[in-house]
């Protein structure tokens, strides 16, 4: 049992972003802090992929003698893109919230429902 | 010309037209003489196929295959070809009526109304020539719409709730109940074609054919059979010749007509006696030609009065369809010829009093009839034929009518088809009474009232002539309703 | 030479386009060179089509590395149809564009704002070509990063915050799809559609198979607005620029649409979405969505939003027909993808003239517009007909095949939910028209003429082949039952 849950601590670590993240951005007002919970929700997306494309003991995957365990380069080489999607993500996110303190002069959440209700 | 085009043409010109009315908007004159030629020239078009038809030339033309296997296709056959030649004959003489009614009405927006009259006759057209089931909803629905407009033309409040009122009801019926059935049918016989003695038979459980059927009479509530009939008075907020062409002939036709297709060429009178598919919903035609009848007393507005009534005789045609009798498909076909000419007369005369005598209730105009004896007459004559009395076309067909429900064994529904009559004279027959021998309550305005435009007295004796004319000569229709009853 | 590369130049085109444009002046440059691209699009995606009707498919090796190690473009009718939908609706848009993008965007971001465009018909168009699961979550991504841009560009500030929610639920979605993408990796060790599919066959029952597919389904849900995760929806499109809710209205849900039916049926199968809850589930959420969105859309005081939650209501129509599971069903949702986008490019076009003319979609102002607008007012009403379903347009086509599929299907609840959505249709269409024609306007002094001829034209292309999609369907029935031929999906036999 212990042996399960020490053996795929990867997940758990995974799982544990995974959720923190998710609850901060369904839990938080504040924009910003939104945005920040989104990052930390898929970086955790990330972990998972950077994590099972490793194997123990493996290397990476070119020919030589004394190495015949290769870890498959592939999930590296697509959370590059991923993280390159996140980091534009991010980017926009902040430049809206730029934008939106700007036309609001708040990035509260509710503050900003307040004003557009109120009109 | 070859027959193929002469049927395109009889659609497409109506829809034609609307272009010549829309460029000519600005001459009042150019445009009257766009819908008088087409309507003309569609009157004339229509009397050749019938005398083509009438040769034995068959004639059918296949437009597109919209869905695999589903042609949009026109046909004609003797049902369709007494409806189109009924329409056809009568947006001429409409024509001539509305030209006198709108401009005695000074109404703003007659480019709009002629333009969609012309659009609703072309779907008219385009349903009475329909080739096969699919072809008929998809004209049938464009017909819904494209009176809708006209409906709700006069842009009052009033007109507007009455013209929700209309499409409300047509549009849930048509596409909650009937749509539903079309497709039931299609997914039992993967088929939708017109075939003499039914497709149908064999390939749906007798049980459901009931089930079925029902969701086909009361999906078209075009026949305006109970409780699907509100949307027939309330479209009575529509210009009179509207109610008259449309609300009479056209639109109401067009839901009966679809039932005797219907009832004739997909279920197969066979399978609707053998399967007792109608045994249960002849009660509700039934009822609907009473209760119509009794409710149509109570009404004081002229124009509510005839839209009762008008629902009421649409359930002698829906009657003659259940009851899938020689007989009684003959008189149900006739009667869409008779009624068709005796409501329009009617109409006609209500729409005349408006226009002249600005009297839209039967209260107010006693006396009437002294200063417009024309109206009146033409009143009295439609009056006659309606409840069937000779020497008036309207006697044929519920001769028939009631024959069908004699050859069904029907007594309690001849009994209900002879009270009906006793009920019409009750409704109908004090109008006139009223006109020529009422007195007037105020006795001043009446005799600064004259006779209606006289565009709308030729139109007026033109049909209650045709009316007299039917009892002696009724063989066109006779034989195309013989043809289409005995195509069983 | 064109031949061969087709499948990728429809994509490098706009890809190479977007940059170019971004650095030109501003003015009408921009806008011109957009229309030539997407007009170039449409004809390769036409000529992508007819080289597939027939039913054969075009595979396509990125960089010349062989599937399924190299990410491989595979054309076959559906993705063709998409391409075609997406380049058709786009080229449409453009000359709708010129006007209303000049009163709307500020004259100093034109340029960007193109770019822009250009980079989201890029991403849609991926989508539409790859048959590779990691390069369509990256196109996924390429698109839906500018249609955020693009909302947010929309005059009003609550654009901002509309932008906004439609990005943490996007990315959301998105993040959930790379879940389940990498979880379904970790299984097979491939990335390709085809292939994904070969190797999922003999572990399908596995938890971490089940696992990936529905995060998979939900994070594409989350996507295409699936009732009840399309909260994001209506904002988007009320605030966005008039052209960008054509354009998305049209598009970026229908491609949610077809990323579901390719993963749906082409990486997992018909067998496993019978076989586990997932058609009961679409049933479920389809029918709540047709009845509650369509009631939603009736309470609406604004023509946009009410467009907008009919939208919702028609993509539950689509997930309706997912949900049948069977070859007719999925013909309706493929048909109905085509359609819907017609009908609703053309009412969001008339929402935008209206909007050019008097500044707002909410119901106030737009009373009695419909007497001095006629040839927009037509439109709204001949595209609302379509909606409804009325025979003789292209809704009706798409209502027929799925009644017909539920028919089929012997479910009669869902036949009646189909008609009872139409029916709840005819009641907020009518609601438009007859605030459109019967109030009187509210500012008598305002004299409002019709919408530019800029505006009309691209609304009445849209409506025509709204009537011609009614009339003549070789194009879309034809092509749709050829792709469910090839996505294998049987019919169901009694």
């Amino acid at each position: 049992m212990i042996e399960v849950i020490i053996g795929h601590y990867n997940y758990w670590v995974v799982i544990l972003l995974m959720m923190a993240g998710f609850y901060t951005v369904i839990n938080r007002g504040n924009l910003i802090k939104k945005i920040a919970g989104l990052n930390i929700f898929q970086t955790s997306v990330f972990l998972l992929y950077i994590s099972i494309g490793y194997i123990n003991e493996g290397t990476m995957p070119i020919i030589a003698e004394g190495f015949d365990k290769y870890a498959n380069p592939l999930p590296h080489v697509m959370i590059l893109t991923a993280i390159v999607v996140g980091v534009s993500t991010i980017a926009l996110g902040l430049a809206l919230i730029v934008r939106i303190k700007d036309a609001y002069g708040t990035i509260e959440e509710d503050e900003i429902h307040d004003q557009d209700m109120s009109l | 010309m070859n027959d193929q085009v002469l049927i395109l043409l009889a659609v497409a010109l109506p829809f034609a037209s609307v272009a010549g009315i829309l460029l000519l908007a600005r001459w009042p004159n150019l445009r009257e003489a766009v819908t008088l030629t087409t309507a003309a020239a569609v009157c004339a078009i229509v009397i050749t196929v019938f005398s083509r038809f009438h040769e034995g030339a068959l004639m059918a033309v296949d437009i597109v295959e919209t869905l695999p296997g589903l042609f949009i296709r026109f046909e004609v056959e003797p049902l369709g070809m007494l409806f189109a030649l009924i329409v056809g004959v009568l947006w001429l003489i409409t024509s001539i009526y509305s030209i006198g009614y709108m401009r005695g009405h000074n109404d703003p927006n007659q480019t709009r109304f002629y333009a969609m009259f012309a659009i609703a006759i072309g779907s008219t057209l385009g349903t009475a020539f329909a080739g096969n089931l699919f072809t008929l909803f998809v004209w049938y629905e464009i017909l819904t719409i494209s009176t809708y407009p006209l409906v709700a033309h006069a842009g009052t409040d009033r007109a507007r709730l009455g013209a929700r009122t209309y499409v409300g009801i047509l549009l849930a019926t048509s596409i909650g109940l009937q749509l539903l059935a079309i497709l039931v049918t299609y997914a039992v016989t993967g088929s939708l074609d017109f075939r003499e003695g039914g497709i149908l038979a064999g390939k749906l459980d007798p049980a459901w054919a009931g089930l079925l059927y029902a969701l086909f009479i009361f999906g078209i509530g075009k026949a305006a059979v109970m409780p699907f009939h509100r949307w027939l008075p309330a479209a009575m907020v529509a210009p009179t010749p509207v109610s008259a062409l449309l609300h009479a002939v056209a639109v109401v036709k067009a839901g009966v007509f679809t039932v005797l297709k219907v009832t004739i060429y997909i279920f197969g009178t066979d399978f609707i006696t053998s399967s007792g598919a109608s045994d249960w919903l002849i009660w509700f035609a039934g009822g609907t030609i009473l209760l119509a009848s009794l409710v149509a007393m109570t009404q004081d507005n002229l124009k509510l009065r005839l839209a009762y009534s008008t629902v009421s005789q649409l359930g002698y045609i829906v009657l003659g369809a259940l009851l899938a009798t020689n007989m009684s498909l003959l008189g149900g076909a006739l009667h869409i010829s008779m009624h068709a000419f005796a409501k329009i007369t009617l109409f006609f005369a209500a729409g005349a009093i408006l226009v002249a005598a600005r009297k839209s209730d039967i209260s107010d105009m006693d006396g009437l009839g002294r200063v417009m004896p024309i109206t009146f007459g033409a009143f009295l004559i439609g009056s006659l034929s309606i409840i069937g009395l000779p020497p008036f076309g309207g006697m044929w067909s519920k001769w028939y009518l009631a024959m069908g429900t004699v050859e069904a064994g029907q007594w309690l529904l001849l009994t209900v088809l002879l009270l009906s009559s006793l009920l019409n004279i009750a409704y109908l027959l004090p109008v006139p009474v009223r006109g020529f021998f009422g007195k007037a309550g105020d006795g001043t305005t009446v005799t600064r009232i004259k006779e209606a435009p006289a565009s709308c007295l030729i139109a007026m004796i033109i049909t209650s002539l045709a009316c007299l004319f039917l009892f002696f000569y009724p063989d066109p229709f006779y034989e195309l309703a013989m043809n289409t009853a005995g195509a069983r | 030479m064109i031949e061969q590369n087709l499948s990728l130049l429809l994509v490098v085109l706009p890809l190479l386009a977007a940059p170019v444009t971004a650095i030109l002046p501003q003015g009408k440059a921009p806008w011109l060179l957009t229309l030539i691209t997407t007009w170039l699009c449409l004809i390769l995606a036409s000529w992508q089509l007819s080289l597939v009707t027939d039913g054969s498919v075009i595979s396509y090796a990125l960089g010349g590395w062989a599937p399924p190690w190299g990410i491989e473009y595979r054309i076959d009718a559906m993705n063709a149809l998409v391409a075609l939908l997406i380049s058709g609706i786009a080229a449409i848009t453009l000359p709708y564009a010129l006007h209303t993008v000049e009163k709307e965007i500020p004259r100093h971001q034109l340029s960007l704002f193109y770019a822009v465009f250009l980079l989201c018909l890029v991403g849609l168009l991926g989508i539409a070509q790859t048959g590779d699961v990691f390069n369509l979550f990256v196109f996924l991504e390429i698109s839906s990063l500018s249609s955020y841009v693009l909302i947010a560009m929309g005059e009003q500030r609550r654009a901002l915050t509309a932008a906004f929610q439609y990005l943490i639920m996007g990315s959301i979605g998105a993040t959930f799809l790379l879940i389940g993408i990498g979880l379904l990796f970790v299984e097979t060790g491939t990335l390709n559609m085809l292939d994904l599919h070969e190797r999922l066959q003999p572990i399908m029952h596995h938890r971490t198979v089940h696992t990936g597919f529905a995060f998979i389904v939900v994070g594409i849900a989350l996507k295409l607005a699936l009732f009840p995760l399309h909260l994001w929806l209506p904002n988007a499109y009320k605030y966005s620029p008039s052209a960008i809710s054509v354009f998305l209205a049209a598009t970026a849900t229908k491609v949610a649409v077809y990323i579901m039916l390719r993963m749906v049926f082409t990486v997992f199968s018909t067998d496993f979405v019978r076989a586990t809850p997932t058609d009961h589930i679409f049933l479920l959420l389809g029918v709540f969505g047709v009845i509650l969105a369509s009631i939603a859309a009736i309470y609406q005081t604004d023509m946009k939003r009410l467009l907008a939650y009919s939208s919702i209501a028609q993509i539950s129509y689509m997930v309706l027909g997912m949900g049948l599971a069977s070859a007719l069903g999925v013909t309706a949702t493929l048909v109905h993808v085509f359609n819907h986008a017609l009908m609703k490019g053309a009412l969001f076009m008339a929402a935008g003239a209206l909007v050019y003319r008097v500044g707002s979609s909410q119901f106030k102002k737009l009373d009695g517009l419909g007497r001095h607008m006629p040839w927009t007012f037509a439109a709204i009403f001949i595209a609302g007909l379509s909606l409804i379903g009325i025979p003789g347009t292209a809704g009706f086509i798409s209502k027929w095949y799925l009644v017909l599929a539920a028919i089929e299907h012997q479910s009669w609840l869902i036949a009646l939910v189909i008609l009872l959505g139409s029916l709840l249709t005819v009641v907020y269409m009518w609601k438009l028209v007859e605030l459109l024609f019967f109030r009187p306007i509210t500012d008598p002094a305002l004299t409002v003429t019709e919408a530019p001829a800029w505006l009309l034209l691209p609304m009445w292309t849209l409506i025509i082949a709204n009537i011609y999609f009614g009339i003549n369907t070789e194009l879309t029935v034809g092509v749709a039952e050829t792709a469910v031929n090839l996505l294998g999906i049987a019919a169901i036999h009694e």
